[in-house]
């Protein structure tokens, strides 16, 4: 395997305070099991899993409980051995509700033997067999979006996968999940490039990893040492927001997705890491995804840790674990600081793209306000998608919706560069996500509508 | 235990949850710095005359700022130093021997007719220090074009002694004799003038703001590197007025000469570095900086040679920030993976 340093920049880009000293070098801690477990059916992006267990019910370790319920859906299983409480509404990492299957965890573990999946041969398992073992083990992208990786390895019939790229750029502020895995596992991620070269008929694999990582990239050098065919190791500049799935590609091979279109108009499939490494447990070992690394960080936590958690470990398990809050923490955030979710208590459970826990101190959280805009063009230079963040936000406080659609609101990915640089502190990158929702709103309501007119 | 889901213990708010820490205010304090060698220069030519009109033009700017504020019900904006700013910009366009009192009017007329009606910082269609200035040179024409020769000049127990400033020179003398000399005789003797070294290090007439160039190119090296403002609409304003006037005076030695003086004087670096660029009354795009600050340096040189001003720079800005919407308009950028 060669490494390269990326060669393509994309326009845009800042540079937020990472603060990923406070975690780096904390070693992948597992968690105590928690008493209770609340496991969300909507973990992945798509239609949330038909929970087929009842209250009373007694489940094993990797048992199904969430079942996929459309092509665009991820099944669910339990994180460990234990009786099912309740399944009720619960409030998510983003805010939004949906059924979870609350667990009372068996005190012993060991008395309920775990549900394996049968372990797999990747090298002479069929291209089939390993699609259906991905689907079944319940991956999805673990970086934050949560697209089902297995419609990602099953390209349109009229597509063709040229390029695999391991998403290992990490740009988020303080989270070093990601970083632990590549260091820690990376002979497992080597496993799970193999097994996606297989599924996706060998495509080039171009693995992404930003320059502050040097001990990862020493470590996938090693484990992709003797590794056949096109791989290469692609250095990205230290730069906000790397990760993200355009940009990396562009970044990578220097090709542009076009408006609306994935990755794989462009011959492209982006997966991240972890989820690359949880392939590999559920070919290998036949482990389904029921637990992940998060980055518990921030000013605000006593021993900032990764901690490897089953899924559906509430934050207030998480909190506790890493020696609890210190006093005054006003914000936490679930993922990093540029894209995460602020929730309002520690009820909320892990998910499969829990990649951090923030807990920040007043020093550390900013008031966005709504001042008028001073047209400096900060905004405009730090859109990656190379809008006119300044005008779309002028446009919604006005309620001209239309413009922001004509401005192409609906191609901003809110990586809050823009609001990020805003002198005038104004909430631009919240101004656009409006936009989005009502126009979302709109076609809604607009197919809505012909479809009523249709049965008319 | 999992706790009761009720009850916000902590914020919430839109994503981001960083900041790159910069601000309003911090914009306007780094423009401020930027103009201190100038201004530091007009009180070294002019003496306490240019700390008088700068400390009227800033109080009255002030004062305006707060009781339209207060006018309006609306918060107090004095903190966001545009007012401070504002006034500044207005004092270095004023000749030094402006009247208090009408330099006052400036101040007024620049925050709350040119900034204030129209909602404050961010909302006015044009520079409302260069506005001012429009205003003071309808209303106060004659007070607005008597230069004094710079104190350093008047020794000996002269007062002052006016001049004309070197673009004055060039339209009413210069321009006169030159046509009616034979061609052979038409070698303009710069060196005599001493514009270039003058205008350059100082000791010429003009505004407060427009004595020495050396100080304001430093001002905006400042600007450039703290990243306040990009070299695009400064240079394109400055490169079409070098090149308008190389072309316009014939293109030899002599022109480049030409040339050099209207980039040096009337107010073009003033101009070009502190007063196009402002954030507000010109576009955002590289590319629309661009068409901004060539049709600037484009009027500007209109004005000059064919207008009946010697000087064109305010004008020619003001005209072009009418047309920023329009330039904005047509120079969206282009989406990332759009056809």
């Amino acid at each position: 395997m060669k490494t390269v340093k990326s060669q393509f920049k994309f326009h845009g880009g800042v540079h937020p305070e990472y603060n990923k000293e406070l975690a780096r070098d904390k070693a992948i801690e597992p968690i105590p099991l928690p008493k209770t477990l609340a496991i969300s059916m909507s973990q992945h992006l798509g239609a949330p899993a038909k929970c087929v267990v009842k209250p009373g019910e007694h489940v094993a370790k990797g048992q199904l409980i969430g079942e996929r319920s459309g092509f665009i859906s991820v099944p669910v299983h339990a994180s460990a051995a234990g009786t099912v409480k309740a399944v009720e509404s619960r409030q998510g990492p983003a805010g939004s509700w949906a059924d979870a299957v609350i667990l009372e965890t068996d005190a012993d573990q060991s008395a309920t033997p775990s549900v394996a999946l049968a372990p797999l041969d990747w090298k002479t398992a069929t291209k089939e067999e390993l699609l259906a073992r991905v689907n079944d083990a319940g991956i999805c992208g673990m970086g934050g979006a949560g697209f089902p990786t297995s419609v990602k390895l099953s390209p349109p019939p009229d597509k063709h996968c040229e390029y695999l790229i391991l998403n290992g750029a990490e740009c988020e502020p303080y989270l070093t999940a990601d970083y632990r895995v590549m260091l820690e596992h990376a002979d497992k991620i080597r496993i799970g490039v193999e097994i996606m070269r297989r599924i996706l008929g060998g495509p080039a694999v171009r693995i992404a990893v930003e320059a502050n990582k040097p001990e990862a990239i020493a470590a996938l050098e090693k484990a992709f040492a003797d590794i056949e065919g096109n791989v290469e190791l692609v250095v990205l500049p230290v730069l906000y927001p790397q990760g993200s799935e355009k940009h990396q590609i562009y970044a990578t091979v220097k090709r542009v997705v076009p408006e609306g279109a994935l990755p794989i108009a462009v011959g492209c499939v982006v997966e991240n890491v972890g989820s690359v490494a949880a392939i590999a447990d559920a070919v290998v070992k036949g482990i389904s995804l029921t637990s992940r690394v998060t980055t518990v960080s921030g000013d605000g936590i006593v021993e900032p840790k990764n901690v490897l958690a089953p899924i559906g470990t509430s934050y207030a398990d998480l909190a506790a674990f890493c020696g609890g809050e210190h006093e005054g923490v006003r914000k936490v955030t679930s993922g990093g600081t540029m894209m995460g979710f602020n929730v309002p208590n520690l009820s909320i459970a892990t998910t499969k793209t829990t990649s951090g826990l923030l807990f920040l101190t007043a020093k550390n959280i900013f008031q966005y306000s709504s001042e008028p805009c001073i047209n400096c063009g900060r905004c405009q230079r730090a859109c990656p998608m190379q809008l006119n963040p300044a005008g779309i936000s002028r446009a919604v406080e006005a309620d001209d919706i239309s413009t922001a659609e004509h401005l192409g609101v609906m191609n901003c990915i809110e990586c809050g560069a823009c609001s990020f640089g805003c002198p005038a502190y104004r909430s631009i990158t919240h101004l656009c996500r409006r936009a989005k929702n009502s126009i979302r709103a709109r076609i809604a309501a607009e197919k809505a509508k012909a479809a009523a007119a249709k049965k008319v | 235990m999992l706790p009761k889901q009720t009850g916000e213990r902590y914020i919430l708010s839109s994503s981001p949850h960083a900041h790159a820490k910069s601000s309003v205010s911090g914009i306007m304090l780094d423009v401020i710095i930027a103009l201190l060698p100038a201004f530091a220069c007009s009180v070294w030519f002019f003496g306490v005359k240019a700390l008088l009109v700068a400390g009227t033009c800033i109080a009255s700017c002030i004062v305006t700022e707060a009781l339209s504020r207060i006018a309006m019900k609306r918060e107090n904006t004095i903190g966001d130093l545009s007012a401070v700013l504002t006034g500044l910009l207005l004092a270095l366009n004023l000749p030094p021997d402006i009247p208090l009192w009408m330099a006052a009017v400036g101040g007024v007329f620049a925050i709350g007719v040119c900034k204030q009606v129209f909602g404050g910082l961010g909302y006015n269609p044009f520079n409302p220090a260069l506005a001012a200035r429009a205003f003071m040179l309808v209303s106060f024409s004659e007070a607005m074009t008597r230069w004094s020769s710079s104190t350093w000049k008047a020794a000996a127990g002269v007062d002052a002694i006016t001049t004309a400033t070197p673009l004055q020179y060039l339209k009413t003398f210069a321009t006169a004799a030159w046509e009616k000399m034979p061609d052979a005789d038409r070698v303009l003797d710069l060196s005599n003038v001493s514009f270039l070294k003058a205008t350059f290090l100082g000791n010429v007439n003009g505004c407060l703001g427009e004595v020495c160039s050396l100080a304001l190119l430093a001002g905006a090296a400042y600007l450039l590197f703290r990243r306040v403002i990009t070299w695009h609409i400064p240079a394109a304003f400055l490169g079409t007025i070098a090149v308008y006037a190389f072309f316009n005076y014939g293109m030899n030695v002599n022109a480049l000469k030409l040339a050099e003086v209207h980039v040096l004087s009337g107010g073009a670096i003033l101009g070009a570095c502190f007063m196009a660029t402002d954030y507000v009354t010109s576009p955002i795009s590289a590319k629309g900086k661009l068409i901004f600050g060539c049709g600037c340096g484009l009027l500007t040189m209109l004005i000059r040679t064919q207008g009946s001003f010697p000087e064109g720079v305010s004008f020619a800005i003001l005209i072009m920030n009418a047309f920023t919407p329009l330039i904005s308009r047509f120079t969206q950028p282009k989406t990332f993976g759009a056809k």
